[in-house]
């Protein structure tokens, strides 16, 4: 991460003062000393030359988060105030990196320090000496402004990454360069009414600013995800907001991974925020490995990776989730679809809560300090769908999927209620269907999706005609299954009607055939959204001609006792190149019940 | 660098609040010697240019504000290490306690250790066979794993954790093995439970316990753990060791650091606990794993009993949200007689997959363990109708479930105390029940192995 050096103000006959520390309370420091100390700069704290970010002004003591272990160091300590935000380095080299949470390298630390991290080591997030080839797209002469694509570099066999002029810079370019770069020499001088600007490959960008976007529009376009679940009944668009919540074990992580793995997004953001040290290596020893169905490439040449687990120091992990979307914005900007998911957003929130504690500052509920909804409404805010900044015209989207980890499992604990208040989507895992091992355990009468009717246009539209009315019946189903089983509670499965009878069968089909599916079977983990229709469309066509037979007067043993039933749930292992399956076997059911 | 002071301003609870010092770090390690001879360890735990407030490992009874001296020794709290600590017992913060020699320590270590650095993980995927039915086929234990195992007063977690000590072995058999056991806050009774066991099967000469009381100081709780796990890695990532870390007991750790947070008068966060709860019991748990290049491994069963049988309670929800799964202790099965009493639907071991399978187990593992999960749960359900209806109410279906529910705790999950059962015999066991069900239910295991393994089996 941006590591602003202090600049050399002897040079300019200046000096910026050292404070000096007068506190030290966990991951908490206080100093004093720093007159032109600005919150959120960064400062360089104790002998080690720790990180450390400015959050909170009084007079003259200056509170400060360091992202690293605060252990030896006391009052008297210095503090060298850097002048400059919290920012991250963005440039060609971010994809396929893994990063903690104030953008270390993890790899560049391991072979700093070996096996464990220890304190004071650090190394910027783009490699320094790494060249890049660069394909200038603009001339000398040509006026650019900010957000202009001037240069291209293939980034990744995926990904074509776009240089852009950077914020503040309007004029004529006075000078480009392609060929071999590294991110620190120079790309392009452009002479500005401030005089000439240097462009490099390496920008940097304060990580608690948005990046700002010629404009919004709402989101239209599903996230496909291959999830049955998540597509048919609760579907995502790009550039919209989802939340995941559910107590542990329920399968917020495995569903982030197939999320991250299957989304048809170009960029994929990963954050561990605070979660798992082995969740982590094992996204690093999968990714590499796994092949991107709608690209054909490796999963890890799209994604960057954010670690910074539960042991990892707790400032850090605040940070995390703003270096993660910084990064994804600056992908956006260049005119990528892009995912971010955040596991978890309630560890975000507990080191918030950490440190507002140390600050003494009020607390609200359950010890959240009053700013939490806020923040989190700030952060869901960066996702959507924009038009970027600068020439020429691109599009590009965030779409933003938060875990919550409730205490207790329960659903009205702070977090899970402030970000219910601005996410679209949720998906509400539980831990009774978890215990069954129906996964993906989200719980389909509580769950919701506000972009289900506007997508249902789009499905209309890509799909088949007949999508929308397939998936309105389908929940409708599990909407009447929950009812018929109250009623089987108290008073046994004799008072039911046929007709109620066949309706828990299909619910059956449903959950088993459709809804539940297996992230760790090869075929299974994905289901295009073809599939899906054809596996929905079967079994709700198996539900009408039973129906139909069973009124006709045919015993329901040897309606339920058909094979047909059997060739249908075994439509999860198909591939899309066994599209024809399904027509065969909609032809059986007509041939079985008619 | 020693530094004496005479200037302790107040005491609160287990706290001693410093004034006019310099020169002191954070987390510095303190001694406090009483007016009557006594010395205490304690650790700086907040430092202001006015005062350092220091926690006192031992009880603060007999603590004045004139003649104890505060020495601050300049470092954080260590532990000497070296391979001749197995078979040994020491105190909870090191110090030996079996009246043996002093441990010439090849090193000293800081005892919060460092976090492993993802990207330097191995994942554990080598098949820990513990001989336990209800753990190997259904939530089996992985080389390096964090498991922890969710109990009750009264519950034979004690029982358990030391079969799984006796009995567990890698399957592929390679590895020098050790014990660290920690304990934290439990009785004499519990803890000499343990040592005669490890007496019993000889496994003292490759154990190392680190013993904490309930009688002994509760704060010192505080450092036992990572004193333990300070060992374990030692063993586990310099000696090359497979290390199993039993800790025992979380609550009373979690109950300490209870106490010491609101003799602070921190912000309390549920029930009581402080916020950074969570934060603090991942820097125990994660200490658990593998590291690439390096042989050894340390595989984490901590014991917790959970109040009230809650395991929404703070203690266990937050080590569930930390920890690669839970086994969790049921009273129902307990009262019924059947040991070990592990209700295996709540009960999970996340690193399973990679655990199992055609190399590491049987092909049939995985697919036969969700077949027995989901046939349990709809013969629960059975039972749960049977119970308001009666079982007459239950189509023929339910009440074949009902019965095979019964048999699968009768049978599958119960066991003896001193009963191995082979991996391969517990999956055979499965399938012996599966044979109860009619064949068209058995949806989630591949027909081939039903063919291979189920054949002309009767129930
Ligand atoms: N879609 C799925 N398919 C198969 N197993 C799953 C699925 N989702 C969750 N699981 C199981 O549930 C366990 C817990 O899931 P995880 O995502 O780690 O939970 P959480 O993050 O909510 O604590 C996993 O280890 C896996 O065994
Ligand atoms: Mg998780």
């Amino acid at each position: 991460m941006a590591r602003p050096e202090p600049v050399d103000l002897a040079e300019v006959g200046l000096r910026r003062a050292h404070g000096r520390i007068i506190r030290v309370a966990g991951p908490l420091v206080v100093a004093v000393g720093i007159p032109e100390a600005k919150m959120y700069d960064v400062v360089r704290v104790g002998p080690d030359r720790l990180l450390g970010e400015i959050i909170e002004l009084r007079r003259d003591q200056v509170s400060i988060q360091v992202y690293e272990e605060t252990g030896d160091l006391g009052p008297g300590d210095l503090v060298e105030p850097t002048g400059a935000p919290l920012s991250v380095e963005l440039g060609p080299g971010l994809l396929g990196s893994i990063y903690d949470g104030v953008q270390r390298p993890l790899p560049v630390l391991a072979e700093l320090s070996g096996d464990f991290i220890t304190r004071g080591v650090d190394a910027p997030g783009l490699s320094a000496e790494r060249r890049w080839s660069v394909a200038p797209v603009v001339s000398t002469g040509d006026t650019v402004g900010p957000g202009d694509i001037i240069g291209l570099v293939q980034e990744t066999p995926l990904i074509e990454h776009k240089i852009m002029v950077p914020q503040g810079i309007f004029g004529r370019v006075a000078e480009i360069r392609g060929g071999e770069r590294t991110v620190d020499e120079q790309i392009a001088l452009i002479g500005t009414e401030h005089g000439v600007q240097e462009v490099t490959l390496r920008q940097m960008w304060p990580v608690r600013r948005p990046r700002p976007v010629a404009g919004k529009t709402s989101p239209t376009v599903p996230l496909i995800t291959g999830q049955r679940v998540v597509d048919t009944f609760f579907p995502l668009a790009k550039g919209g907001t989802a939340t995941v919540p559910g107590p542990f074990g329920s399968g917020k992580t495995v569903l982030q991974h197939a999320l991250a793995k299957w989304a048809d997004a170009q960029i994929i953001i990963f954050i561990g925020c605070g979660e798992r040290g082995n969740e982590m290596t094992d996204v690093l020893t999968e990714f590499p490995r796994l092949i991107d169905p709608h690209s054909g490439r490796p999963l890890m040449e799209r994604t960057v990776l954010i670690a910074n687990t539960s042991n990892m120091p707790v400032a850090a992990r605040e940070a995390s989730i703003y270096t993660g979307i910084t990064i994804a914005e600056y992908y956006r900007d260049m005119g990528y679809d892009v995912a971010l998911q955040a596991d978890s957003t309630s560890r975000w929130a507990e080191a918030l809560r950490e440190i507002s504690g140390r600050l003494e500052e009020m607390p609200g509920e359950e010890g959240y300090p009053a700013y939490l909804s806020s923040r989190l409404a700030a952060f869901y805010e960066r996702a959507g769908n924009v038009r970027a900044e600068g020439s020429p015209e691109r599009r590009g989207s965030i779409t933003v999927i938060g875990s919550v980890s409730p205490p207790g499992g329960d659903l009205s604990e702070p977090v899970v209620q402030a970000t219910l208040r601005v996410v679209k989507v949720f998906w509400g895992l539980e831990d009774k269907l978890a215990y069954e091992r129906h996964f993906p355990a989200i719980n389909w009468l509580i769950s919701y999706s506000l972009y289900a009717d506007r997508l249902s246009e789009w499905w209309g539209a890509e799909v088949d005609p007949a999508f929308p009315k397939a998936r309105r019946e389908a929940m409708a189903v599990m909407q009447v299954e929950s009812e018929l089983k109250e009623i089987v509670r108290l008073v046994g499965a004799d008072s039911l009607s046929l007709g109620e009878r066949l309706i828990l069968e299909t619910a059956k089909m449903i959950r088993e055939d459709f809804l539940q599916q297996n992230a760790f079977d090869e075929k299974d983990t994905f289901t295009s959204i073809a599939r899906q229709f054809h596996m929905l469309d079967l079994i709700m066509s198996w539900h009408r001609l039973a129906l139909k037979a069973a009124e006709a007067g045919e015993p329901l043993e040897r309606v339920l006792a058909a094979p047909v039933r059997e060739a249908i749930s075994k439509t999860k292992f198909l591939t899309d190149d066994e599209l024809s399956r399904f027509a065969e076997i909609k032809e059986e059911l007509s041939s079985t019940y008619e | 660098m020693n530094r004496d002071y005479l200037t302790i301003r107040d005491v609160v609870g287990p706290l001693v609040y410093v004034e006019r010092i310099t020169d002191v770090k954070y987390g510095e390690l303190v001694d406090l010697q009483f007016p009557d001879g006594r010395v205490s360890r304690g650790q700086v735990l907040d430092i202001s240019e006015e005062v350092a407030v220091v926690q006192s490992f031992e009880s603060t009874q007999g603590i004045d504000t004139n003649q104890t001296k505060v020495r601050f020794i300049g470092h954080g709290l260590e532990l000497g290490v070296s391979g001749d600590m197995l078979g040994r017992v020491f105190d909870g913060l090191g110090k030996p306690k079996d009246g043996g020699p002093r441990i010439l320590p090849k090193k000293r270590l800081d005892v919060n250790g460092s976090p492993i650095n993802p990207v330097e993980r191995a994942y554990p995927d080598d098949f820990i066979e513990t001989g336990i039915s209800a753990i190997d086929g259904m939530n089996p234990l992985v080389r390096g794993q964090k498991l922890p195992i969710f109990s009750g007063a009264g519950l034979p977690h004690a029982k358990l954790s030391a079969q799984i000590a006796r009995q567990g072995k890698v399957l592929s058999g390679e590895g020098e093995f050790a014990v660290v056991f920690g304990a934290f806050g439990i009785t004499f009774e519990e803890a000499d439970f343990f040592i005669k066991e490890f007496r019993r099967t000889a496994a003292i000469k490759r154990s190392v316990l680190f013993i904490n009381l309930a009688d002994d100081p509760p704060v010192e709780r505080l450092a036992t753990p990572r004193v333990a796990l300070t060992a374990a890695e030692y063993l586990a990532f310099e000696l090359g060791m497979h290390v199993l870390v039993i800790m025992t007991d979380m609550t009373y750790y979690c109950e300490a650091l209870r106490e010491v947070s609101s003799a602070r008068r921190e912000v309390p966060g549920r029930r009581g606990y402080p916020g950074y709860l969570y934060t603090d019991l991942a820097s125990i748990y994660e200490r658990a794993g593998r590291i690439k290049g390096r042989p050894g491994s340390i595989t984490q069963l901590p014991v917790l009993t959970m109040t009230d049988d809650d395991k929404t309670h703070p203690i266990p929800d937050l080590t569930g949200y930390i920890t690669e799964g839970q086994i969790i202790l049921s009273r129902d099965l307990h009262r019924r007689d059947i040991y070990p009493p592990i209700d295996v639907m709540p009960s999970l071991s996340r690193l399973k997959e990679k655990g199992i399978g055609a190399e590491k187990t049987r092909e049939d593992h995985s697919g036969l363990s969700n077949q027995l999960f989901s046939a349990y749960a709809r013969g629960k359900e059975a039972r749960e109708l049977a119970v308001i209806l009666g079982e007459q109410a239950l189509s023929e279906t339910d009440q074949i479930y009902l019965r095979f529910a019964t048999d699968y705790e009768e049978r599958f999950v119960n066991q003896g105390e001193d009963e191995r059962r082979t991996i391969g015999e517990t999956l055979d066991l499965g399938w012996s029940l599966l044979a109860e069900l009619p064949r068209e239910e058995l949806k989630r295991v591949k027909p081939e192995h039903i063919d291979k393994f189920l054949g002309n089996r009767v129930a």
